[in-house]
């Protein structure tokens, strides 16, 4: 079966700077993916150039449509969100507004409540602060605010930046476990970009490492982890 | 007592009038950092668009109605063709583009409909229902029809999915293009309401002051001086801003420095915000870290 996410010889530029020097990668349907890397190696490029957030060259494909140079409201609209990293929360609403902006794009009004109760009763913390100015939340609850917000577009591809970046390891734990939960219950593909090597790892079934805007190693997540270069630069032993 | 009484409520009236306007500033800045310097001159020249349908035969509030929504139009038009284009340009090249936009709205004013003063009809002057003591039935409509719209954009933006969208998008346009959120239309939105808020505040006041190609501009000043006091990102705050400069330009220019330094002390106050609490009453003070 055809990937879901297919991408060829993808370049990305801001400006003049070339930031991805031709990367290939792709996400089976319904699969966990991870994208490694160290800082400024183009993780995050990768997910906005997805998204359209940035000037692309190449192929990209999600499903049957090719998303390479469309606008980013045409590509969410095809079912891919995104939690860009510093999360994006829309600080001057509530947390209710937040995730009805999430739910912009839908018609189906009856889902979209049923969506909201859902998340609630996933973030029961969030469903405390439903009328709470967004940008007073703890930075925990601003990425559960973020996840949400991207879930509650029913997109079929969630994009995760850095998803643990600033977060408790308790926290980080509880978020993981919820982004399993969705993937194995809502049939929601991932594909997580993580600076966490060994997080990003035991999660992803499949992984991909970036140095320098070129994908330099590819392989099933336990095959990758056992790499001596990636456990000795990555992993730490 | 009943004098005092009656210069609050008509600083009230002309109030309304900068409210509605400082509004209409504060929408488009919240969207892009900055002031609309037109937003006067486009009133005008749709005061004047609702004089023509007026005297073409129209009932008052047929030609109302047309010129909220062709005003409306307008501002639509003005962003997608004029302002979009200069979107990403350095602030100083859009300021200036405002300022252009604003000379020639004032300039088409006055050379498709003349420069001479001009009455314009007040739906109100008759109404038996608004008779009273305190203030001309004029300006105790118009205190009606402010308050009104006011209403009407408040609940448009904290009700409809629209208004949500407006909001985030004037926010952060990154999570809401993620959001599938048309930013650039929105914007237009924006500007298309500012400019049917402002027909309304000069459909209203041009039965007082006369409608001429420059009735706006001494009007746009108090407007600014409202909505920087209340709070230039704060719609809220414009309103409020609007109608306490409002009383007080009226009660000043009574009891204490007389109506020719009105507007001076309009200014005063827009130097002495700046200087003191450039964030006005209700706005929010940013830190940027550099």
């Amino acid at each position: 079966m055809a990937p879901l996410l297919e991408v060829k010889g993808l370049r990305a530029r801001y400006g003049i700077t070339q930031v991805l020097h031709g990367m290939d990668f792709s996400v089976e349907e319904g699969s966990v993916t991870t994208i490694l890397g160290a800082n400024g190696a183009g993780k995050t490029t990768t997910l906005r150039a997805i998204c359209g957030l940035v000037k692309t060259a190449g192929s990209m494909r999600f499903g049957t449509t090719d998303i390479q140079g469309r606008q980013t409201e045409d590509v969410v609209r095809l079912g891919i969100a995104h939690v860009p990293d510093g999360r994006g929360t829309l600080t001057r609403l509530t947390v209710e507004e937040n995730l009805r902006v999430g739910a912009y794009t839908r018609k189906d009004k009856v889902a979209v409540r049923e969506d909201l109760a859902r998340i609630y009763e996933f973030f029961p913390r969030l469903k405390e602060r439903i009328r709470q100015q967004a940008g007073t939340l703890s930075g925990g609850e601003q990425q559960m605010l973020a996840v949400s917000r991207a879930l509650m577009l029913r997109p079929r591809l969630l994009l995760l930046d850095e998803p643990s970046f600033g977060l408790a390891p308790m926290v980080v734990q509880d978020l993981f476990r919820i982004f399993r939960q969705i993937n194995e219950e809502s049939q929601v593909s991932i594909l997580l970009v993580e600076q966490n090597a060994a997080l990003a790892l035991k999660f992803a079934k499949f992984a991909y490492l970036v140095e320098t805007g070129r994908i330099v190693l590819a392989g099933p997540s336990d095959v990758v982890a056992a790499d001596p270069s990636v456990r000795k630069v990555y992993l730490g032993y | 007592m009943e004098f005092l009484i009656q210069q609050i409520l008509a600083g009230l009236a002309a109030g309304g009038i900068y409210a509605s306007l400082g509004l209409a500033l504060v929408m488009i800045y919240r969207a892009t950092h900055l002031i609309n310097f037109a937003q006067g001159e486009m009133a005008t020249f749709s005061t004047y668009i609702a004089l023509k349908l007026i005297r073409a035969g129209l009932p008052y509030w047929a030609a109302f109605v047309v010129t909220v929504i062709v005003s409306f139009a307008l501002g639509v038009t003005i962003e997608r063709v004029i302002v979009r284009p200069v979107e990403r340009a350095p602030h100083l090249t859009v300021v200036i583009v405002l300022v252009g936009i604003m000379i020639v709205f004032n300039s088409m004013s006055g050379w498709l409909f003349g420069t001479t003063l001009e009455m314009f009809p007040s739906p109100f002057a008759s109404s038996a229902l608004l008779e009273n003591r305190l203030i001309s039935p004029h300006a105790a409509g118009s205190i009606i029809v402010v308050f009104a719209v006011l209403g009407v954009v408040h609940a448009f933006f904290r009700y409809t999915p629209i208004g949500l969208a407006m909001r985030a998008a004037a926010q952060n346009e990154t999570s809401s293009r993620l959001a599938g959120i048309r930013v650039g239309w929105m914007l237009a939105l924006g500007w298309g309401l500012a400019a049917a808020i402002g027909s309304v505040a000069g459909m209203m006041v041009a039965p007082t002051v006369y409608l001429d190609p420059n009735m706006m501009a001494g009007i746009l000043l108090y407007a600014f001086a409202g909505a920087l006091l209340g709070g230039i990102e704060s719609p809220m705050g414009a309103v409020l801003g609007g109608f306490i400069v409002g009383v007080a330009e009226n009660l000043i220019g009574t009891y204490v420095i007389g109506p020719e330094l009105k507007l001076s002390a309009a200014l005063i106050l827009i130097i002495g915000i700046l200087i003191v609490r450039p964030a006005g009453l209700f706005g929010v003070t940013y830190a940027v870290k550099v």
